[in-house]
């Protein structure tokens, strides 16, 4: 293992989020604080408590968990996109370094801000709503391992896209969605029987039922199911990231 | 000493079906200067890239510094610094930034006074704190320098390295060059002006359609080249180079009509007044005389176009 390579990009990446501190900390803990303001304290005081808790509390962890998504994506298909857009990359792909550095290096910054600003939206909903967290290790774990799953998917993208367009198309089109109808604002057994069933279709499903679980011990689906889920997209993400390495895939002519 | 880079029946076909090198093989000395010739899409960069780790081989082997560029890739990368052909950084970062992400890049402990000292040698040392974004193209190509040598390669490519450069920046680049080569430092460099390969290189190659279809010291190149040939219209027919001129390579025109006497302007005695006079002591007289000499360009020309 190549220690000060891997340092090099985890710091250039890292650097790059101080730089940009207003538009990469700044903006996503402001417009999540407003789905605290106003689903959380306006609508949220005249709504009835869901599993016994109180709504909002009861989005706050769908609420990170968009964030986290979002961020990690984001964060991480850019770190790659900007190097191959600018021509830089020559010098990663020119160093004596393999792979897994350079996944190491990236994707590691990535999720390192994801569950920087994941931490800073927890503390900034404590000004908002009231909350407890019942299971505060797997709370920290699934939030790192949500980060670290969807900082792949999101180098994943940085090297597919070939545009600035494709970079937002998969956050925006196809993420926010599946976190919006994945039970972050309500509860599946809300649902109609029959959109119930298709709810657990939708993989985020999984990942808000047992992030909300670590808070409130109650759940969707069953931890045990959730914890899976997420291993399952890690494991898929990082075979994907293997293979584009392996090919050479849009990397290497 | 064994070739500090050795490529053999290095082949490489694009998605697209276009053969840009084929079967090429290529030594190059340690502790040279190589200059690489040939015209735009010759495989000049596609060759530089695939030493460098940028592009994949389609067949053949390359080791660096004794190490395979695939299997032994982290030995071999290490030896090797890169300047690109594009301008390629990081706008938003200081020089000085930029310059340590690449040591460290490398895998190099990092090393303040080694940076420092290449940022002096660039002239670039005070700019170290402003944002690349804020420089000329000339000292962003400093940059680029510096980064591709703030690791101690012991190779250095340089791909087009004063493209688009002013002068004084060229005369400081050469400079440069020649220092690093004095440290030990090998260096091969690509460019379109003759000028430059014949001011810098020790050896010349020149690449077209991706094959090399020279490689020649550049003294004895030059040799080659700096051949001149005299030419005298004379006034009256000869039948045959007179018996007292015969020891010069001289030659007779078909017509008789004129005399051509191949000479070496790089000597400082080219045999012209000799000639001159021993043609006045026989009484030829000539009515003109002209001398044309084959530049490194138009050989080059003549070895890019004669395939």
């Amino acid at each position: 293992m190549n220690f000060y390579s891997v340092r090099a990009i985890y710091m250039f990446e890292m650097a790059r989020t101080w730089r940009t501190l207003l538009q990469s900390v700044a903006t996503p803990v402001i417009s999540t604080s407003l789905y605290f303001v106003v689903f959380g304290s306006a609508i949220g005081s005249r709504m009835v408590d869901i599993d016994g808790v109180s709504y909002g509390a009861f989005i706050i962890p769908g609420l990170i968990m968009l964030t986290l998504l979002m961020q990690s994506i984001s964060n991480a298909s850019f770190g790659i996109y900007m190097p191959k857009f600018s021509g830089t990359i020559y010098e990663v792909l020119s160093a004596p370094i393999s792979y897994v550095e350079i996944v190491l290096g990236y994707v590691g910054a990535a999720a390192t801000k994801s569950v920087i600003l994941g931490l800073i939206i927890l503390v900034t909903a404590t000004f908002f709503v009231d909350y407890r967290i019942e299971h505060p290790i797997w709370m920290f774990s699934f939030l790192v391992l949500t980060s670290i799953t969807f900082s792949f998917l999101g180098f994943v993208i940085g090297i597919w896209a070939d545009g600035f367009e494709k970079l937002q198309i998969v956050p925006m089109m196809i993420v926010t969605p599946l976190v919006f109808l994945g039970g972050t604002f309500y509860s599946i057994d809300m649902l109609p029987s029959f959109w119930q069933g298709v709810t657990l279709l939708n993989p985020v499903v999984y990942l808000v039922s047992g992030f909300r679980w670590s808070f409130y011990g109650v759940s969707d689906v069953h931890i045990a199911v959730s914890t899976g889920m997420t291993f399952g997209f890690l494991v898929l993400f990082v075979g994907l990231v293997w293979w584009i390495f392996k090919t050479g895939y849009k990397l290497k002519s | 000493m064994p070739p500090i880079i050795s490529v053999q029946g290095l082949n490489k076909t694009y998605a697209s079906g276009f053969e840009a090198l084929k079967n090429l093989d290529l030594d190059i000395n340690t502790g040279e200067i190589f200059a690489l010739l040939g015209p735009n899409g010759a495989g000049k960069t596609t060759l530089i890239s695939i030493i460098c780790g940028i592009a994949n081989p389609t067949r053949g082997t390359v080791t660096a510094d004794g190490h395979d560029i695939l299997t032994d890739f982290r030995q071999a990368r290490a030896k090797i610094g890169l300047v690109p052909q594009e301008l390629a950084t990081d706008a938003f970062e200081t020089v000085w930034a930029t310059v340590n992400f690449s040591r460290g890049l490398f895998g190099k402990a990092p090393n303040p006074e080694h940076l420092e000292k290449i940022l002096r040698q660039l002239s670039l040392w005070d700019k170290r704190d402003s944002k690349i974004k804020a420089l000329s193209g000339g000292m962003k190509r400093r940059v680029m320098i510096a980064k591709a040598l703030s690791h101690e390669p012991k190779i250095l490519f340089l791909d087009e390295p004063t493209a688009g450069v002013d002068v004084e920046l060229r005369r400081d680049m050469w400079e440069m060059v020649r220092g690093l080569r004095e440290q030990g430092v090998t260096i091969i460099l690509t460019t379109h002006y003759i000028e430059e390969a014949e001011e810098m290189a020790d050896r010349i190659g020149v690449i077209s359609q991706g094959e090399i279809i020279l490689v020649e010291e550049k003294t004895a190149l030059m040799r080659k080249l700096g051949k001149k040939q005299l030419t005298l219209s004379l006034r009256d027919p000869l039948s045959k180079v007179p018996e007292s001129l015969a020891s010069m390579p001289l030659t007779l025109s078909e017509d008789g009509r004129e005399l051509n006497y191949n000479f070496d302007s790089q000597q400082e005695h080219s045999g012209i007044s000799e000639l001159l006079k021993e043609l006045d002591s026989q009484g030829v007289e000539f009515r003109d005389l002209r001398t044309r000499e084959s530049s490194l360009e138009d050989i080059f020309v003549g070895l890019v176009h004669g395939q």
